[in-house]
C-alpha cells in the first residue's frame, strides 16, 4: 500500500534547479530519511510534500489522493519543524491541542487525544508551561506531540534532532524509533547526520545537488554504495582506482601486515587513531598520493609506531564498483 | 549590579530632576490656594479638587476621556491593516511605507494642522468639492466641530499606532504561521489564534501611546475645535496661562495623569495574558 507517491516532482526556484525530477513511493508505516548535506534539496522535498512550496512540475499523491495543489491546512499530515516553531504564548497543552482545535474535534476526544500525546512522549508533568520554560529537549517533544496529537497519515519531520546536544539527541533517536513503532504511521525524516539516518530508517534517500544518489535500505547502501558521493557520504570509506575504474573499500575490510611482501600495496603509518571499540591506522601509499584508512578491531593487540612501513590489502569481494 | 547602577545613574538624575521633582512640585500647588492676582498663597487647601466636581469641568473630563478612547479605537483600526501590510509588503515596498507614514513628521505640526483648516472651512476645499459636484448646495460646518477635533487627532496620531504595530508583526517569527497551517488553520484563523495574540505588545504600546498624547494635546483642539469643544488639555493650559488659577490647574493635572494611569493600568490588565504575565515574571 503506498502512503506517499511522488511522481516526477521538481523544483526550481528563480531559474535555478533545486530539486530534479523525482519519483519515489512511500509504503504506510514506513521509516523514510531524506539524506544529504546542507543545500541537497532535501528540505525542499519535505516542503513540498508538506504543501508550504509547489512543485515546478509533477504530482504528489497522499493516500491514493492528488494533494498537489493543497494547501497545507487541508493535507492529512503534519510537520515537525526544525526549530519546533511551538506557539509561545501558549501552554504545552494548548499548544498540542491546537491541531485538534482548529479541526473542530469535540473537546471530549481532544482532551482525550491531548493526555495520550503528552503521556507518549512523557510531558504529563509539564503541561502547564509555555515553551520559554522548557529545555530544547522537552520543546522538541512539545513539537512532536503537538504533530502526532492529530493522528495524520504521515509525520514529517525537518532535522529534529538538530538543535540539540550528542546525549540528547542520541536518547530522543531512540524514542523517536519506538514511537513510530508504536504509532505506525508513516515517517519522512530529513537529517545530513548519516548515522542518524542509518539507525532510524528502513530507506534511505541519499541526495547531492538536488539529485537522488541512491534509494535503499541502511545494510544497501552501506555495503554496495552506487556513486562515489554515496560511497563517501555514508561512512568512511577508501577509494581506490585502477585501469580507469573507481572501486571503494570499507576500513574495516582493509588488512594490514607487517610481511610487507605479501600485500598488494605497501606504504608507511602515518597516524594512528584509538577509539576504543576500534582502531585506526591512517597509512600513506608508496606508490599512490593517497592515505588508506584501515580499521582495526579491538581483538587485534598488534602495536604499531608512526613512520612504520606497512603492507595493505584486503578482499577483491569487498570492492565495490563506484564509478569510472 | 554596581556597574548596572552606574550605568542607570544619568538616567535616575534626569528623571529625578525633570520629572519627579516637578510633578512633585505640581502635587504641592494643587493643595494650595491663591490670591486675587493670581500669586500663590501657601497655606493647605482642597478648593481647587472640589472646583473640578462642577458639573462644566466634569463634563470636559468626560467628554476628554470619550475623545481620546475614540481617538485611540480609530487610529488602532485604520493602523493594523496598514501596519500588517507593510510588514508583509516586499522590502522596497516596506522601505516606502515607513518613510510614507512618516513623512508627515518632517513638516511642521502647527502648518499640517492649519492645513486642515484650509480643508476643512466653509470655504475650504472639501466644502467646494462637495459643491461643485453637486452633492451638497450649502457648505456644510465642519470645521469647529468634534468630529473636526476627532479627524485631527487621529489625523497626528495614527503613525504613534503604525510604528509599533509594525514592529511587533515584522519581528514576528513567521513561521509560526506556517506551523498553524501544518495543524490546519486556515489564514483567518492563524490571524486571530497566532498574529494577533503574538503583536498584542505592539498594540499596547500603540494604543497607551496613542491615548496618553491625545489628552495631553490642547493645540488640535484650539485650532480645529474652536472655543466649544475645549478639551481638559486647554483648560489646564488656560489656568496656568490665562487665569492665572495654578492651584486649579496644578489639580486638573494631577486628577488627568492619575486618570490616565486608572486606565492603562486597567487596559493592561484586560489586554496582558497569563503568558506576558509568566514571560515577565521570569
Amino acid at each position: 500500500m503506498h502512503m506517499i507517491e511522488l511522481v516526477q516532482i521538481e523544483k526550481h526556484f528563480s531559474g535555478q534547479v533545486v530539486v530534479h525530477p523525482l519519483s519515489l513511493t512511500i509504503k504506510e508505516g514506513e521509516f523514510l530519511t531524506l539524506l544529504g548535506p546542507s543545500g541537497c534539496g532535501k528540505t525542499t522535498i519535505l516542503r513540498m510534500i508538506a504543501g508550504f512550496e509547489q512543485p515546478t512540475d509533477g504530482d504528489i499523491f497522499l493516500d491514493g489522493q492528488k494533494v498537489t495543489n493543497l494547501s497545507p491546512n487541508r493535507r492529512d499530515l503534519n510537520l515537525v519543524f526544525q526549530h519546533y516553531a511551538l506557539f509561545p504564548h501558549m501552554t504545552v497543552e494548548e499548544n498540542i491541542a491546537f491541531g485538534l482545535k482548529m479541526k473542530k474535534t469535540p473537546p471530549s476526544q481532544q482532551k482525550e487525544r491531548v493526555e495520550e500525546a503528552l503521556k507518549m512522549t512523557q510531558l504529563t508533568q509539564l503541561t502547564k508551561r509555555y515553551p520559554h520554560e522548557l529545555s530544547g529537549g522537552q520543546q522538541q517533544r512539545v513539537a512532536i506531540a503537538r504533530a502526532i496529537a492529530n493522528k495524520p497519515k504521515v509525520l514529517l519531520l525537518d532535522e529534529p534532532l538538530g538543535a540539540l546536544d550528542l546525549q540528547l539527541r542520541k536518547s530522543l533517536q531512540t524514542e523517536l524509533k519506538q514511537l513510530q513503532r508504536s504509532l505506525g504511521i508513516t515517517f519522512i525524516y530529513v537529517t545530513h547526520d548519516q548515522e542518524e539516518a542509518m539507525m532510524l530508517s528502513d530507506r534511505i534517500v541519499i541526495m547531492n545537488n538536488g539529485q537522488v544518489e541512491q534509494i535503499g535500505t541502511p545494510r544497501e547502501i552501506y555495503e554496495t554504495p552506487r556513486t562515489l558521493f554515496a560511497a563517501t557520504f555514508i561512512g568512511e570509506n577508501n577509494i581506490f582506482s585502477s585501469d580507469g575504474r573507481l572501486f571503494a573499500v570499507r576500513p574495516e575490510n582493509i588488512r594490514v601486515v607487517r610481511e610487507i611482501n605479501k600485500a598488494s600495496r605497501k606504504g608507511t603509518v602515518q597516524d594512528i587513531v584509538y577509539l576504543g571499540n576500534v582502531h585506526k591506522l591512517i597509512v600513506q601509499l608508496d606508490d599512490e598520493p593517497m592515505n588508506v584508512t584501515a580499521a582495526l578491531d579491538f581483538a587485534d593487540d598488534r602495536t604499531w609506531q608512526i613512520g612504520e612501513k606497512v603492507g595493505v590489502s584486503w578482499n577483491p569481494l569487498h570492492e565495490v564498483m563506484v564509478g569510472s | 549590579m554596581k556597574k548596572l547602577r552606574l550605568i542607570h545613574l544619568p538616567v535616575m538624575i534626569w528623571l529625578i530632576l525633570f520629572l519627579i521633582i516637578p510633578i512633585l512640585i505640581v502635587i504641592g500647588i494643587s493643595f494650595l490656594q491663591r490670591d486675587e492676582l493670581g500669586n500663590l498663597v501657601y497655606s493647605f487647601s482642597l478648593e481647587s479638587y472640589a472646583t473640578f466636581f462642577d458639573p462644566l469641568y466634569l463634563g470636559i473630563y468626560m467628554d476628554t476621556i470619550w475623545l481620546s478612547v475614540v481617538t485611540t479605537i480609530i487610529c488602532l483600526l485604520l493602523s493594523y491593516p496598514l501596519a500588517y501590510y507593510i510588514a508583509n509588503a516586499s522590502p522596497k515596498i516596506q522601505t516606502w511605507g515607513i518613510i510614507l507614514v512618516t513623512v508627515p513628521f518632517w513638516i511642521n505640526f502647527l502648518i499640517r494642522t492649519y492645513a486642515w483648516v484650509l480643508l476643512l472651512r466653509t470655504q475650504g476645499t472639501v466644502n467646494n468639492l462637495l459643491i461643485a459636484l453637486g452633492w451638497i448646495h450649502e457648505p456644510i460646518q465642519m470645521l469647529y466641530t468634534k468630529g473636526a477635533v476627532l479627524l485631527g487627532m487621529v489625523y497626528t496620531f495614527v503613525p504613534f499606532m503604525v510604528l509599533p504595530i509594525y514592529v511587533a508583526i515584522e519581528q514576528m517569527d513567521r513561521r509560526l504561521l506556517d506551523a498553524a497551517s501544518d495543524l490546519g488553520a486556515t489564514k483567518w484563523r492563524a490571524f486571530l489564534h497566532i498574529t494577533l495574540p503574538q503583536t498584542k505588545s505592539g498594540i499596547m504600546t500603540g494604543c497607551v501611546l496613542v491615548y496618553v498624547s491625545t489628552t495631553g494635546m490642547f493645540v488640535v483642539t484650539d485650532i480645529l475645535g474652536g472655543a466649544k469643544s475645549a478639551m481638559l488639555s486647554n483648560i489646564i493650559q488656560s489656568q496656568f496661562l490665562g487665569s492665572r488659577n495654578w492651584p486649579f490647574g496644578a489639580a486638573l493635572s494631577i486628577i488627568f495623569v492619575v486618570t490616565s494611569l486608572v486606565l492603562i493600568f486597567l487596559f493592561n490588565r484586560a489586554m496582558q495574558s497569563r503568558y506576558l504575565a509568566a514571560r515577565e515574571g521570569k
